[in-house]
């Protein structure tokens, strides 16, 4: 009997708190171990976090690798990816997914580079499918798909020869599935071993502040670009979205011209969202910046100029200046909440 | 103490500034209508270096990979202030992936000797990837510090870092060597200096000189210019896959796990769009529709 292919996901946490992004891969990870007759396996590094494995479970793992110890407290590289290495080349995973945060882009290279393994950065997207390469046909393998050169394009990548097929993913992109707390599944505990080099650095000290805005939960998201004009063009936006109880976005355009914190900025550079409700005000349609937005349920776009490639993208479309637009769609709305 | 550095910088099409000139028929992208840049956050990377140098003493040593116009991006960093700069360039290296180009350029890094810290950009904008750097960490075996900020100190064989992410700080202590990945809050990269923009002007690679026979005919052979480049010590060093000793098979396209299955334009497009007028009446319509859709 062949080994069952196994499909994995690192579990990001920070003191119990697992991110969304991993749970999000965990519901892409069962769908793609349930087309390949796999496995799915989340990988749980940290200090006191063995409360979390059932969660993992919930999300779609059939096993959780839970390496518990004092020196994976606080996410460091070396102790984490010593143990990530260590079980990669023991048990030698199909897939190796990971979210695309600072966490993810700084771990997943390492484990890479150590295990010679294909890696992409940042999907959108992860499908299963053939590869024919000078003759061979490689079967099942990860579409690893992601937009380059700025989101001008989008590239298929695969990894015929190499596993783990390595990809990290870019966070909101892949919709969270429900948990079913019906479902079971194995805890396996990994005693790591470490030796001097994986101490060498230290963390001082982690200052993290909350985010000012949420917009890959938001579902209603109201977007200002250029046309905008100022930091105080944004005013408006702010209010139109607080109006519909959603949040603030910004084009990358606006960010640079500082109109507004770059938190706020959608797009390949900044966050992908994916609303029910996407209105695009004075956005000309960068392709980096609908690379981040073009899953959105409905987008409105509102811009004078009739040439803008939002229009493009956009089920709504209002040609006119928005600072005259903005306060009619808000007066509208006011008129119909009575 | 002195600190030798050596920065790892890499030459990209300017896709910030991607015109509808530079959107082929079929929607990829023609390379060549791109202005080649220095890519940005490897500036970061420089400057911080040429800090460290002026703070504590040592030598600047800059190693891009590419194909000979990216000695572009090295004289570049000779004019801002790098001491040595080295093109890595070999056909058989075309094509690499992330991994393969991190083998190529831990041997560059382990030829040019002693080093205490390498600096790259947190990631180059063609491929946002920022895999390359901590790829090159793990090859040498260095402990990374990945999106760095400032370096707060640096003492005897220690160093303290601030990284900056989306949403906060974080101070690390490691030993040296070490790998830096920087990010553009680090710093503001000074601009070329013009004197060393006269001293460096012919800083050129062989492949260069019929351009400067060109411009300069004064030189009437290739011979001659390059014996008054050498002389001035303006001969840029490139080196091939076999003087820094890397084995083929893990370099290219071959050498790459990673393969191209294929590329697709964007295709923007909504199934159904609808136009409103910008009047009350329009706004009202809309926000009528929006409501009877549940979208409100």
């Amino acid at each position: 009997m062949t080994k069952q292919r196994e499909i994995w996901v690192f579990i990001e946490q920070d003191r119990g708190n697992v991110a969304p992004v991993s749970l999000e891969l965990l519901g892409k990870a069962r769908e793609l171990a349930d087309r390949l007759d796999g496995k799915v396996c989340g990988l749980l590094l940290g200090h006191e976090i063995a409360s979390e494995a059932e969660r993992v479970i919930h999300h779609g793992a059939d096993e959780v690798l839970l390496a518990d110890h004092a020196e994976l407290a606080a996410y460091r590289t070396l102790p984490y990816a010593r143990v990530a290495i260590d079980l990669v080349q023991e048990r030698k995973p199909y897939i190796f997914l990971m979210g695309a945060t600072p966490v993810g882009r700084d771990l997943a290279p390492r484990i890479a580079s150590a295990c010679w393994a294909g890696l992409t950065a940042d999907c959108t997207s992860l499908q299963i499918g053939d590869f024919e390469h000078k003759g061979n046909v490689y079967e099942d393998l990860l579409y690893q798909i992601r937009p380059a050169f700025g989101g001008n394009i989008i590239a298929t990548i695969v990894n015929p020869e190499t596993r783990p097929q390595m990809a990290t993913v870019r966070e909101g992109v892949m919709k969270m599935e429900q948990p079913d707390e019906a479902r079971r599944g194995k805890v396996t505990k990994v005693s790591p071993q470490f030796d001097a080099s994986d101490r060498v650095v230290q963390v001082l000290g982690r200052e993290m502040r909350l985010p000012c805005c949420d917009l890959k939960g938001a579902s209603v998201i109201v977007a200002g670009g250029m046309g905008v004009g100022s930091k105080e063009g944004f005013d408006l936006i702010a209010e139109l979205a607080h109006m519909l109880g959603g949040e603030v976005g910004a084009s990358r355009a606006a960010v640079d011209a500082g109109f507004i914190e770059k938190e706020h900025q959608v797009g390949q550079t900044g966050v992908t969202v994916r609303p029910r409700l996407y209105i695009a005000c004075g956005i000309s349609g960068a392709v980096q910046h609908c690379a981040g937005m073009d899953q959105s349920g409905t987008i409105v776009a509102i811009n004078s100029d009739p040439h803008a490639s939002i229009f493009q993208l956009a089920h709504y479309r209002i040609l006119g200046n928005l600072h005259e637009v903005i306060p009619q769609l808000i007066s509208a709305y006011r008129g119909t909440a009575k | 103490m002195a600190y030798n550095s050596v920065v790892l910088v890499k030459q990209v099409p300017d896709t910030a500034n991607i015109t509808g000139q530079a959107m082929k028929e079929d929607g990829t992208v023609n390379r060549a209508a791109l202005p080649a840049i220095f890519n940005p956050e490897d500036l970061h990377a420089l400057e911080m270096a040429l800090r460290v140098k002026e703070q504590h003493g040592g030598q600047v040593t800059v190693i891009t990979m590419g194909p000979p116009r990216a000695a572009e991006v090295l004289r570049e960093a000779l004019y801002r202030g790098a001491d040595r700069v080295i093109l890595l360039t070999d056909r058989k290296t075309a094509g690499s992936d992330t991994l393969a180009t991190s083998y190529a350029l831990k041997c560059a890094v382990e030829k040019t000797g002693d080093y205490d810290l390498v600096f790259c950009g947190r990631q180059a904008i063609d491929g946002d990837t920022a895999q390359v750097g901590p790829q090159v960490a793990e090859k040498l075996g260095l402990p990374q510090i990945t999106y760095a900020e400032a370096i707060e100190s640096l003492e005897g064989d220690a160093i303290v870092v601030r990284r900056a992410f989306p949403l906060g700080t974080e101070r690390v202590k490691s030993t040296l060597p070490c790998l830096l990945t920087v990010v553009d809050s680090a710093n503001e990269p000074r601009p070329p200096s013009v004197r060393r923009m006269i001293a460096y002007k012919l800083a050129a690679i062989p492949q260069e000189y019929p351009d400067l026979l060109e411009k300069w005919p004064e030189f009437k052979t290739e011979e001659k210019l390059e014996a008054y480049l050498a002389e001035r010590d303006l001969k840029i060093t490139t080196w091939g896959g076999e003087d820094i000793g890397v084995d083929y098979d893990k370099v290219g396209l071959g050498g790459s796990p990673t393969k191209v299955l294929k590329i697709d334009s964007v295709m923007l497009g909504a199934e159904e769009s609808k136009e409103f007028e910008a009047s009350e009446a329009g706004a009202s319509a809309l926000v009528q529709e929006l409501v009877q859709d549940y979208i409100l």
